[in-house]
């Protein structure tokens, strides 16, 4: 066992030195700032604004007219029944599904102008922690986190730990439970750090201590000057003044 | 001088950095499962077999279907090879975060691509000599079997990942695979078994591996746009 | 101002009811030339010097050929059309093209063997032509298997699109293969007919059929096309009114 956190460890050394390299060479990166932990760097003001959706799905019709507009620090808390199109919304607002009618908006701007760009800002996590079975906790952050923003290895630490889950992130995904990987997605949303956060049931397979968690980490998002969008069945534990409300009918 | 200034926790990963991520990732993933890795293979050394058994022992014969026996097989086992291509990721949320990540979908499934080529595409290339033997190829043309599967199987791994891509949604979807991609590979076919042919008889077998080396590059350079468009729209 | 005919274009019910209006007159005209083809290149034109009247098929065989690679071609374009602009009606176009093109290409394929066994002795020879005509088959078969494998009607045709467009990219690949292939291992065909060299008495004929089949075909997707619609907008206020007039 300890062998085996050991040959990580090392691995995990010369990935870092190579993504300096790759950094040094390719960006000409020469940043000298202290080591600043991602989740405490101000963010700018933004908005999330959603004019008049419409989406059909073979014959139903599913968003009838949404319109919704998030600000920096706020979270907007989506509600209704089974198959009221929450998790749809949510989708719809990431750019993944595409509205017959509306437009969304982030920062004034159509998110398809730039799709790409606006995914840079986004951290979705749908029902399934988007997880690999077969890699550990540690390596699944690693590729995931990493394909967006330089991952390093103590702000993983950090965050796994603050989920509770740094005991078992040499483990593979696939023996966890459901809560455990809930822990360890969220910590994925911690590092990849972007200013806006799309959650599906964040609280799902969560212990009561962990569903508090959840609400402190959004309330700690917002007051970075983060946005939320959760759908969600619970409430929420965070303050009623920076949360906003969708009820979604399901007809 | 400062070493440790380059500490840029706050920066994107670079294209490339990204893409290597993805390519170390399906790598690592596939060393895990490495049952999965040696079913095409497996697959291939058993089409070859049935080929003596079923057309005549005598090696004579063989050479002169060598080269169909060879590339069918190649198509057929890099077909199997497909359907691990991106349904794990599907499965797991991973496309999806593929889609989200703020990089390029074309580059994160290029380097996807190549990754399925180095762990299927390349061994069938180091595997082809020995089913080549079995079918009395002489020992001198197996170096040209090895380039010319190394390069065609480039390109059935790109023409593949469409087709890949464009049946996430379908749920038994191994006829339907084939039925889409194979004829899109009749060209690496054509070409690839004409080099084989051209190299058994010890003939020059570079004009034919221009040809599917064009189509490489072609499929390069088209396949991965293809395949990012059909991925977005399984996830729609 | 401009751009209202292209907005209208997009618009189910008025493509239901065009297609309506446009389909007696394409219909009557295909049926006008196909008569007239058929009666000039069966009865007025002379017998070919070397094939006597096995050539006649030419007549049926070639519009088919043509008609197979133009289909895919039509439903290619507006399968992209609907893909970049998201345009629902070009989308049901394109399903609408599949099935008459496979059935264009489907009787080549016949003609073609039925012509191949009285020139060569079999019914199936790897002439060039007829491979490619079979691969071409091959994609129709396969862009129909996607889009019934699909239970979702706009992903099936967003997806099958996608196919549509890398299959015509393909087709001149398959072509030149085929024939590059093709020369390697035989003579060069000996179905050479459909060259300038005919007579006007052979050739005038052909041409009213090739013109014939194409508007036949158009004929043949207006109404594929209402049908798609009537399907498609099943749910829609304005199909009730339109079905019960």
């Amino acid at each position: 066992m300890s062998r085996l956190a050991v040959s990580i460890k090392t691995q995990s050394l010369t990935l870092r030195v190579d993504t300096r390299a790759y950094g040094a060479k390719l960006l000409n990166l020469r940043d000298s700032r202290a080591i600043v932990p991602p989740p405490t760097e101000p963010m700018p003001e933004r908005r999330l604004q959603a004019e008049n959706l419409h989406l059909w799905r073979g014959d139903r019709h599913v968003l009838r007219g949404v319109r919704l507009c998030v600000n920096s620090g706020e979270c907007l808390q989506i509600t209704g029944g089974n198959g009221a199109g929450k998790t749809t919304l949510l989708r719809t607002l990431s750019g993944l599904m595409y509205p017959e009618e509306g437009t969304i908006t982030w920062g004034g701007e159509n998110i398809r102008r730039d799709l790409q760009a606006f995914h840079a800002d986004l951290a979705y996590i749908g029902h399934e922690p988007p997880l690999k079975p077969d890699l550990t906790a540690e390596e699944n952050l690693r590729y995931w986190v990493g394909v967006r923003r330089k991952l390093a290895t103590h702000d993983m630490n950090r965050e796994l730990g603050r989920l509770g889950a740094d005991q078992w992130g040499n483990r593979p995904i696939r023996t966890l439970s459901a809560g455990q990987k809930r822990r360890v997605a969220l910590a994925g949303l911690l590092l990849i750090a972007a200013p806006l956060w799309l959650l599906d049931e964040p609280t799902t397979n969560l212990d009561a201590e962990g569903q508090r968690l959840v609400g402190t980490l959004i309330e700690e998002h917002l007051a970075r000057g983060g946005l939320a969008v959760a759908a969600i069945h619970h409430e929420l534990t965070i303050s009623p003044a920076v949360i906003r409300r969708l009820e979604l009918s399901s007809k | 001088m400062n070493t440790s200034v380059i500490e840029t926790s706050s920066t994107g990963t670079s294209a490339l950095e990204a893409a290597r991520l993805v390519l170390a990732r399906d790598i690592r993933l596939a060393l895990r499962k490495r049952g999965q890795l040696i079913q095409p293979l497996a697959f291939f050394a058993i089409v070859t077999t049935l080929f003596p058994l079923g057309i005549s022992p005598e090696l004579s014969r063989l050479r002169d279907v060598a080269p169909g026996v060879l590339w069918v097989a190649a198509l057929l086992s890099s077909l199997l090879a497909l359907e691990f291509l991106f349904r794990d990721d599907a499965q797991d949320g991973t496309l999806e975060q593929h889609v989200l990540s703020g990089q390029s979908l074309t580059w994160l499934l290029f380097a996807k691509t190549v990754a399925h080529w180095l762990l299927t595409g390349l061994p069938l290339a180091v595997m082809a000599p020995l089913a080549g033997l079995s079918l009395g190829v002489p020992a001198a043309a197996l170096s040209g079997i090895v380039v010319s599967v190394a390069i065609g199987s480039v390109a059935l791994s790109l023409i593949g990942s469409i087709g890949a891509a464009l049946t996430l949604g379908v749920k038994r979807s191994g006829a339907l695979l084939s039925l889409l991609t194979l004829p899109l590979s009749m060209p690496v076919l054509i070409f690839g078994a004409r080099a084989t042919e051209l190299a058994i008889r010890g003939a020059g077998f570079a004009p034919p591996l221009y040809l599917l080396g064009a189509l490489a590059v072609l499929g390069i350079t088209l396949a991965p746009l293809a395949a990012a468009a059909a991925v977005r729209i399984s996830l729609e | 101002m401009a751009w209202t005919w292209f907005h209208r274009l997009g618009s189910p019910p008025y493509i239901y009811g065009l297609a309506a209006r446009l389909t007696p007159w394409f219909a009557w005209l295909a049926a006008v030339l196909i008569i007239g083809g058929l009666y000039g290149g069966l009865i007025l034109a002379p017998p070919d010097y070397q094939q006597g009247d096995d050539f006649r098929i030419i007549y049926v065989h070639a519009p088919s050929a043509w008609m197979s690679l133009m289909v895919y071609s039509t439903m290619a374009i507006s399968a992209g059309v609907g893909l970049i602009w998201r345009i629902k009606i070009a989308h049901a176009a394109a399903a609408s093209c599949a099935p008459i093109g496979a059935s264009f290409t489907f009787a080549a394929l016949v003609t073609g063997s039925l012509w191949g066994e009285r020139m060569w002795g079999t019914y199936w020879e790897w002439d060039p032509r007829l491979t490619s005509e079979l691969i071409l088959l091959f994609l129709y078969l396969g862009y129909m298997g996607l889009r019934s494998a699909m239970d979702d009607m706009q992903r099936a045709d967003r997806a099958s699109a996608v196919l549509a467009v890398v299959g015509i990219v393909n087709v001149p690949i398959i072509h030149y293969s085929v024939l590059w292939w093709n020369s390697l291992h035989q003579a060069p065909s000996v179905m050479q007919l459909a060259k300038p060299t005919m007579p006007p008495s052979m050739l005038i004929p052909l041409l009213m059929m090739l013109f014939g089949f194409t508007v036949l075909f158009v004929a043949l997707l207006l109404v594929r096309l209402r049908a798609e619609i009537l399907n498609r907008e099943r749910a829609a206020s304005w199909i009730r009114e339109a079905v019960t007039q």
